[in-house]
């Protein structure tokens, strides 16, 4: 967003305010609020979950969902719940696990459909680690584009993955004190020898699930209207499309899912991770990640070709596009709304656009809804204490994705942590915030110079969502 | 206004003494209780018929443990309805639910399959590096996320059945797989680990359940409503999203032969049965033991017949229905799912349609109750 936008918007939210709180009959208007803005508490429209909460919070199918693509969200979820099995199996359709994997079942890195929470020591289930060499991300010649820690029976795995933390503290501008932690990412026991000498590492954990259909239908428009990078508008701020190849048109298209927004749709997402961290070959992506160096590898049983039946592609990539986003928490307490208004005075919402109406879809049901997901889904240079320095042909080393910021209070009922950012080194939503460099270090240097009860008041509204 | 719609009918009957509602977690709890004991006692006098078996290996004696097993799953079933509220069996960290009934099995994981050649049989049985004992079974269970399956009621399935490849009946695992065939003794190990393994995983669950236990203490400190809360959200996910959907739609939709859940024993119809019929214990508030005695008391019936008797006879017939649906679907399930068995996959689909039907009006009773997020106009 500009400058100039920004600008307009702010002026006109007390004016919004005024409305709004006339129109509930309230008396005065309170000018360090927010306004509630219609249809806010429910980010996703009319798919949003209002049932469950809890542990359950992200396994709901968006609420409106017609009896046809129920079926095959059910049917999806079957195949994204279920473990996967060594060919050859009994249940013929599940059949085609590894060689090479990360996991046996989506589900075994998005536990309950929510977020991984980062790889601590060798523990490192719900993470992964991505592969490369030289400046156009070329994937790494023995072990390819990703170490898959786990394989089959007579295959060996690529590796052990450890992952150390280091702590180093920083201070607010009132004098309080916060620590944030750095990983170190170490890997032994390489059955092949070691890395090119030029090998590039890039720790990613799994995301929760809800509302990627939404992100999906938002209007290319939409996005580019936010686009800006030669930083015309003088913000500090430089938005850019992920440029990458969609894997069913062989087009080149707008990158909006993966840390670094590596895949244009659900279905490529799905179908990559199915391949990538299952081991289990689709009509996408209909090979196994074996390099030729990779005889076991490639001479284990298949479970059929593509292992992953069509149909049921299909069915996990609706399954994953309908996964509901639930409603929010005290959306309407002045403490939220006060949140609200500094979240917008700070900056964030510059990248994390809060709001749009969707356009077409693959499912029905979720066009043309009102949505809250905070988020641009532009590349943004990050700076460096962000950067993975692993330059990819569409993203530098430092450019991540505006990730959306619905649902990620509900992380710690759901997944027992609250872990965040794309290798989970963030504890909680304030230490997210710090991390920002580069064009979020405005937003990020006017967080700490906060009041600590106005910290708290942001990282509150940022947890309603 | 947009608020939480506050439960006003709830609490003006917490406010009445003797009402249905107070009583509600009581009762359930003492069906809990009592179906955990009966799924403890089952897996025992399993784990006694799988050493009796061991000890002289026999095709008798290995009838004599898949019947013990067919028994051991009817009460185990029953208690499913308790998942799903992060109560004992599925909280995290320990998701003591995955290590007793995670499926599918990855069968090579654990032991030879269909087209390995001798001298080179896959699976733990077969890798003289892996040593066969508790803890390391329980440990892989947790390997490569959720499904990795190397405990619990379906790896002893397929210990004693072997992989279905037959159209009309379940596997045929020999006994002589724990006499002649190689590893034959590591094979019988690992079936009694798994067996022990059983019987230490439920005690796990139902010690949580236990007068003075830390579980049980907070149930007992729950308010009515909040109780009530947790048990619909058990009975409505095991409903619709597990049992109609998650089991049933997507196995009738893949029309995979073995893509049911007692693929081995070819038992699935009866997963089917007693998962509604655990939903039915709560509703009414009746569960009938092994041994044929009752625990009778408040169920959920009760607690919404005192607020809408109208929405209790509908969710009422609604459950009783399903569990009639269940019955009628025939075994093996997994030829009622085949394609082109359209009087079958007729039978499941009427199941399933019921069971969404269950789901929706048990929301019914959330909402009644204040317990889903309304949103005024």
């Amino acid at each position: 967003m500009g400058r100039l936008s920004a600008a307009v918007a702010r002026v006109a939210r007390p004016l919004s305010l005024a409305l709004a709180l006339s129109a509930w009959g309230v008396g005065c208007e309170r000018l360090d609020l927010a306004a509630l803005e219609d249809g806010e508490w429910l980010p996703g429209g009319e798919t949003t979950n209002t049932r469950l909460l809890g542990g359950n919070a992200f396994i709901t199918p968006a609420a409106n969902l017609e009896s046809d693509t129920r079926d095959q969200f059910f049917l999806g979820d079957s195949f994204f719940d279920q473990a996967w099995v060594e060919a050859p199996g009994g249940t013929a359709a599940r059949d085609g696990l590894g060689p090479l994997f990360n996991a046996r079942a989506c589900s075994g890195c998005h536990a309950r459909d929510g977020r991984a929470p980062g790889p601590d020591g060798d523990d490192v289930l719900g993470a992964l680690v991505r592969l490369s060499i030289g400046p156009d991300g070329l994937p790494e010649p023995t072990y390819g584009g990703q170490l898959q820690d786990l394989a089959v029976a007579d295959v060996p795995s690529e590796g052990r993955v450890v992952v150390t933390w280091e702590e180093a503290p920083g201070t607010y501008g009132d004098g309080m004190s916060y620590s944030l932690r750095r990983p170190t990412i170490s890997i032994d026991e390489l059955p092949h020898g070691p890395f090119a000498d030029d090998v590039r590492m890039s720790l990613r954990v799994a995301p929760q699930m809800v509302g990627l259909g939404l992100l999906e239908a938002i209007l290319e428009a939409d996005l580019d209207a936010r686009v800006d990078p030669d930083d015309a508008d003088g913000d500090g701020i430089s938005g850019v499309r992920a440029v990458v190849v969609d894997s069913e048109t062989g087009q080149l298209a707008t990158g909006r899912f993966g840390w670094k927004a590596e895949q244009p749709r659900v279905i490529t997402q799905s179908a990559g991770a199915f391949a990538g961290d299952l081991g289990v070959t689709s009509r996408l992506v209909p090979a196994d990640d074996c390099t030729p160096v990779q005889a076991d590898c490639l001479d284990a049983p298949n479970g059929g070709d593509p292992e992953l039946e069509e149909h049921l592609l299909q069915a996990v990539a609706i399954y994953a596009a309908t996964l509901a986003v639930p409603v929010r928490r005290d959306w309407d307490e002045d403490e939220v709304l006060r949140g609200k208004l500094l979240f917008g005075q700070s900056g964030c919402d510059a990248c994390h656009t809060p709001s749009y109406v969707t356009g077409e879809s693959a499912v029905d049901e979720l066009e043309g809804q009102l949505i809250w997901p905070y988020t641009d889904l532009l590349l943004h240079d990050m700076g460096e204490e962000l950067s993975d320095d692993r330059p990819l042909p569409h993203a530098d080393g430092s450019e991540w994705k505006t990730p959306p910021l619905w649902s990620l209070g509900l992380i710690p009922g759901v997944n027992l942590h609250d872990h965040l950012l794309h290798d989970g080194r963030a504890r909680g939503v304030a230490e997210a915030i710090l991390w920002h460099g580069g064009e979020g270090q405005e937003a990020r240097d006017a967080f700490v110079e906060l009041a600590a009860e106005d910290r708290d008041a942001l990282v509150r509204f940022v947890e309603s969502l | 206004m947009k608020k939480l719609a506050l439960p006003l009918a709830a609490a003006a009957l917490a406010g009445c003494p003797g009402a249905p509602l107070d009583s509600l977690g009581e009762n359930y709890a003492a069906i809990v209780v009592a179906s955990y004991e009966d799924s403890i006692a089952a897996a025992t006098d399993m784990d006694a018929a799988i050493d009796g078996f061991l000890g002289a290996p026999d095709a008798a004696g290995l009838t004599a443990a898949k019947d013990a097993w067919l028994d051991a799953r009817e009460p185990y079933l029953q208690t499913e309805v308790y998942r799903f509220y992060d109560g004992p069996i599925d909280a995290l960290p320990d998701e003591v639910e995955g290590l007793l009934n995670a499926w599918p099995m990855d069968e090579n994981y654990i032991d030879y399959v269909d087209g390995d050649l001798p001298g080179a049989f896959s699976g733990i049985v077969n890798d003289a590096s892996v040593t066969i004992d508790a803890d390391t079974l329980a440990g892989l269970n947790g390997e490569g996320g959720d499904g990795n399956v190397a405990t619990g009621y379906h790896a002893l399935e397929f210990l004693l059945w072997g992989q279905d490849m037959s159209a009309t009946g379940p596997g045929e695992r020999s006994f002589e797989d724990y006499t002649t065939l190689e590893n034959a003794d590591r094979r019988g190990d690992y079936l009694a680990v798994t067996s022990d393994l059983l019987i230490t995983h439920l005690n796990q669950v139902a010690d949580q359940w236990a007068d003075g236990a830390a579980y049980r203490t907070e149930w007992d400190g729950l308010d009515g409503i909040d109780a009530l809360e947790r048990i619909l959200t058990g009975m409505i996910v095991l409903s619709g999203f597990e049992t109609g959907g998650e089991r049933a739609r997507a196995a009738l939709l893949s029309g995979d032969q073995e893509d049911e859940h007692s693929c081995f024993s070819d038992n699935t119809h009866r997963d089917m049965v007693q998962d509604v019929v655990g939903v039915l214990n709560v509703w009414e508030g009746v569960y009938t033991r092994t041994d044929g005695s009752t625990v009778t008391g408040t169920g959920v019936y009760d607690v919404v017949a005192a607020q809408n008797q109208e929405l209790a006879d509908t969710v009422d017939a609604r459950v009783r229905e399903s569990v009639t649906l269940a019955e009628a679907i025939q075994a093996p399930f997994d030829q009622e799912i085949a394609p082109g068995n359209a009087a079958g996959n007729a039978r499941v689909q009427a199941f399933v349609d019921s069971l969404f039907e269950q789901e929706s009006v048990l929301f019914d009773v959330f909402t009644e109750f204040g317990l889903t997020i309304e949103l005024e106009e």
